[in-house]
C-alpha cells in the first residue's frame, strides 16, 4: 500500500505546514484503509435499517430505502437489551473500582512498605503473570457452582475484582513517585493509608485513568467468562447478550444489526469524545507502564 | 526476609524507612489483605487445582476419577480433533502475527510523516479495538455472507466489469476459507493497536540518525532498514510476543462468526477448552488443553526471548 511511495521516514514538515504533493500519495492510501476500516461499521448500520426484502435483495446497498427505524423497537422488544446495557454498567464499575482498590492497595504496599517476604511475594504475584486465564477459568467455574454463585452478579464481578497486573502497573508508578514526600507526610504524623490516600493516589493520576479506561473496557468487552457463567438475561452483559440474541434470531440480519449498533453505540461515542485517553489508556496499560 | 538482617547502608532512603520497619510488618499484610485473598483464591488456588483436574476424569456429578496421564496422552496421541485443533491455531500464529505487525508499521510510518488530520486518522484505524468482538463478528459473518454479503457482491461485479471469470468463494461455509476469513476480522479489530503502539516507537526515534543517514545518501529503504527496523526492534519483539499469546488465545472470533466450523476448520485450542468443559462437560479433559495451551504459550514466549538477541536492537539509554 503505502511501501509504493518513496516518501522519507521522517516527518519533514511540522504539523500545520503547507501540503506536500508527496503527502497526496500517502493521504490518498489511508483514505483508502479508513474506508476499509469504516466499511464494516457502515454495513451494520445499513442492515440495521433495511427491511428484510432490502436485505435479501441484490446487489446489497449501503444506502436502505427506506428506512425502517421500526427495527430497532423490533429489537429491543425482542431482546431486553435495556437490562444488558445496566448489567453491564454495574458489573464494569463494580470490576474497576474494586480492581483499582485492591491493588493500589497491594501496590502501595510492594512499592512503600518494608516487610517479611515482599520480594518473594511480589515475585510470585509476577510469575502467575503468564498464565493464561484459561488454565484457572474452569477451577474458578467449579468454585463459583460451589459457592451458589453461578448466574449471579458474584459470579461476574468477584473473580474479576483482582489483578495481578494492575498491581504491577501501580507499583511501577508508585515506585517513581519521590520518597521524600512520603517522609515528610510521615513527619507530620500520617498513618500509611492517609499516605497512600493523600499522597500517593492523588499523585497517580494519569496512570489511574489509563487504568480505569483499561479495565472498564476489558470488563465492558469481556465475553468468555460471563459466557461461561450467566445463563439468564438477569445477569447477560451485552456481549452475551448479542450472542444469545444471535442465537435465537439467526438470519434476521436486519435485528442483529440492530442489536450490534446498540451493543456498541455508548462505547463508540464516548470513545469519539475522548480519543486521546483512550488511546493513552489501552498503550499504556497494554504496554505494562512502560 | 534476608533483607531485614543485611543492613544495605548505600542507600540513605531505604534506612530512614526502617525507622518504621516493626509497624509496617502488620500495617502492609493489612494492605495487602485484599488483593492477597483474591489472587489466593481465584488465581493461585485454581492454577493448582486445575492441574490436579487435569489427571482426572470429572464431569462435574460423578466422583472424579483419577485417571493418571491419560487425558494427555489421549489428546496428543489419539484425538484427532486435538490435532486439528492445533493445526489451526498455528495457521492463525503464523498469518495473524506477520500481517499484524506489517499492517501496524505501515500505517505508523505513513501517519508519522507530518500528516495533517493524523488525528482523525488514528481515530478510524483504532476505532475497531474498542468495539465489542461479539458485534464486529456478527457484521463480519453477514459481511461474508456469499448470496447478500457486500464483499461477495463487490467481487461478482468486479468479475462482471472486468469480463474476468471470477466467484467469490462461499467463504464461511468453505473450510479452505473461513479462516482467512478470521484472519481478516482480526486484522481489521487490532492493527490499529500495533500502529498505536509503533507510533510511540517512531516518535522516540532521534531525528538526528534520519539527518545522518540522508547526508550519507541513503535512500527512502534503506533508511527504513538500517534505522527505523533497528530502532523499533524492541517495539516489534513486544508486539511478537502479546500478539502471539492473544493469537493463541483466539476465540471469541470463531465462536461468534463461524462457531468453529465448517468441519471444525476454526475451532482454536481455547474454542476446545471451552467445548470440553462447558458443552461436553469434561473438566479434567479441559484443564489439560488449558495447561497444553499454558506450556505452548510459555515455551514460545522463551524461545522469542532467546531470539531476539540475534535481531533486537537495544540502544543504551534510548527505549525504555
Amino acid at each position: 500500500m503505502t511501501s509504493t511511495t518513496p516518501a522519507a521516514m521522517r516527518p519533514e514538515t511540522p504539523p500545520g505546514a503547507p501540503f506536500k504533493t508527496g503527502h497526496l500519495v500517502l493521504h490518498a492510501a489511508l483514505i483508502l484503509g479508513s474506508a476499509a476500516m469504516l466499511l464494516p461499521f457502515a454495513w451494520m448500520l445499513a442492515t440495521s435499517l433495511k427491511s428484510p426484502p432490502q436485505i435479501f435483495t441484490y446487489p446489497p446497498s449501503l444506502v436502505p430505502d427506506p428506512v425502517v427505524w421500526r427495527n430497532y423497537l423490533d429489537t429491543v422488544q425482542a431482546m431486553p437489551f435495556g437490562r444488558f446495557y445496566l448489567n453491564s454498567l454495574f458489573v464494569a464499575v463494580s470490576v474497576t473500582s474494586l480492581q483499582i482498590l485492591t491493588s493500589s492497595l497491594a501496590a502501595f504496599a510492594f512499592a512503600r512498605l518494608r516487610f517479611r517476604g515482599r520480594e518473594i511475594l511480589f515475585l510470585v504475584y509476577l510469575a502467575t503473570l503468564m498464565i493464561p486465564f484459561h488454565v484457572t477459568m474452569i477451577p474458578n467455574f467449579i468454585l463459583v457452582r460451589f459457592l451458589r454463585w453461578f448466574d449471579t452478579f458474584y459470579a461476574l464481578i468477584v473473580p474479576t475484582a483482582f489483578s495481578v497486573f494492575a498491581v504491577f502497573l501501580l507499583r511501577q508508578y508508585f515506585r517513581g513517585i519521590p520518597v521524600e514526600l512520603d517522609e515528610a507526610a510521615r513527619m507530620d504524623g500520617a498513618s500509611s493509608f492517609r499516605i497512600w490516600g493523600q499522597v500517593i493516589m492523588p499523585l497517580s493520576g494519569p496512570v489511574l485513568a489509563a487504568l480505569t479506561i483499561f479495565v472498564f473496557l476489558g470488563s465492558w468487552n469481556d465475553f468468555l467468562w460471563p459466557l461461561v457463567v450467566s445463563n439468564s438475561n438477569a445477569t447477560r452483559t451485552i456481549p452475551v447478550g448479542l450472542a444469545t440474541f444471535r442465537g435465537q434470531y439467526n438470519t434476521d440480519w436486519h435485528l442483529l444489526m440492530a442489536g450490534s449498533v446498540i451493543a456498541l453505540l455508548p462505547v463508540l461515542l464516548v470513545y469519539v469524545f475522548a480519543q486521546k485517553r483512550f488511546v493513552e489508556g489501552i498503550t499504556l496499560s497494554g504496554m505494562g507502564g512502560r | 526476609m534476608t533483607a531485614q538482617s543485611a543492613p544495605a547502608p548505600q542507600q540513605i532512603a531505604v534506612s530512614r524507612w526502617r525507622r518504621y520497619r516493626p509497624d509496617q510488618q502488620w500495617e502492609a499484610y493489612l494492605f495487602l489483605l485484599p488483593s492477597f485473598i483474591g489472587f489466593l483464591v481465584f488465581v493461585a488456588i485454581p492454577v493448582v487445582a486445575s492441574l490436579a483436574l487435569s489427571f482426572y476424569d470429572w464431569n462435574l456429578l460423578s466422583r472424579p476419577e483419577f485417571v493418571g496421564f491419560e487425558n494427555y496422552s489421549q489428546l496428543l496421541t489419539k484425538d484427532r480433533v486435538f490435532r486439528k485443533v492445533l493445526f489451526n491455531t498455528f495457521y492463525f500464529i503464523v498469518t495473524i502475527v506477520p500481517l499484524q505487525l506489517a499492517f501496524g508499521l505501515l500505517l505508523a510510518i505513513a501517519l508519522n510523516q507530518g500528516l495533517r488530520g493524523l488525528e482523525i486518522y488514528r481515530l478510524i484505524y483504532f476505532m475497531p479495538v474498542v468495539t465489542t468482538i461479539v458485534a464486529a463478528a456478527l457484521v463480519f459473518q453477514w459481511f461474508f455472507n456469499r448470496d447478500f454479503g457486500i464483499l461477495s457482491a463487490a467481487i461478482w461485479e468486479f468479475g462482471a466489469a472486468t469480463g474476468i471469470p471470477i466467484q467469490p468463494p462461499d467463504w464461511l461455509n468453505d473450510p479452505d476459507w473461513a479462516k482467512p476469513a478470521v484472519v481478516v476480522l482480526t486484522l481489521w479489530k487490532n492493527s490499529g493497536f500495533t500502529m498505536v503502539i509503533y507510533l510511540a516507537a517512531l516518535q522516540g526515534v532521534p531525528t538526528e540518525l534520519y539527518d545522518a543517514a540522508k547526508v550519507d545518501g541513503a535512500s527512502g529503504w534503506q533508511r527504513f532498514r538500517f534505522v527505523t527496523f533497528p530502532m523499533v526492534s524492541p517495539t516489534t519483539f513486544f508486539l511478537m510476543v502479546i500478539q502471539m499469546i492473544g493469537a493463541f488465545q483466539l476465540f471469541s472470533e470463531a465462536f461468534v462468526m463461524t462457531q468453529g466450523g465448517p468441519a471444525q476448520a476454526t475451532l482454536t485450542i481455547v474454542y476446545y477448552i471451552y467445548q470440553m468443559a462447558f458443552e461436553f462437560q469434561r473438566m479434567g479433559r479441559g484443564a489439560a488443553i488449558a495447561w497444553v495451551l499454558f506450556i505452548f504459550i510459555f515455551i514460545f514466549t522463551l524461545v522469542q526471548t532467546r531470539l531476539q538477541r540475534r535481531w533486537v536492537h537495544y540502544e543504551t539509554g534510548g527505549e525504555s
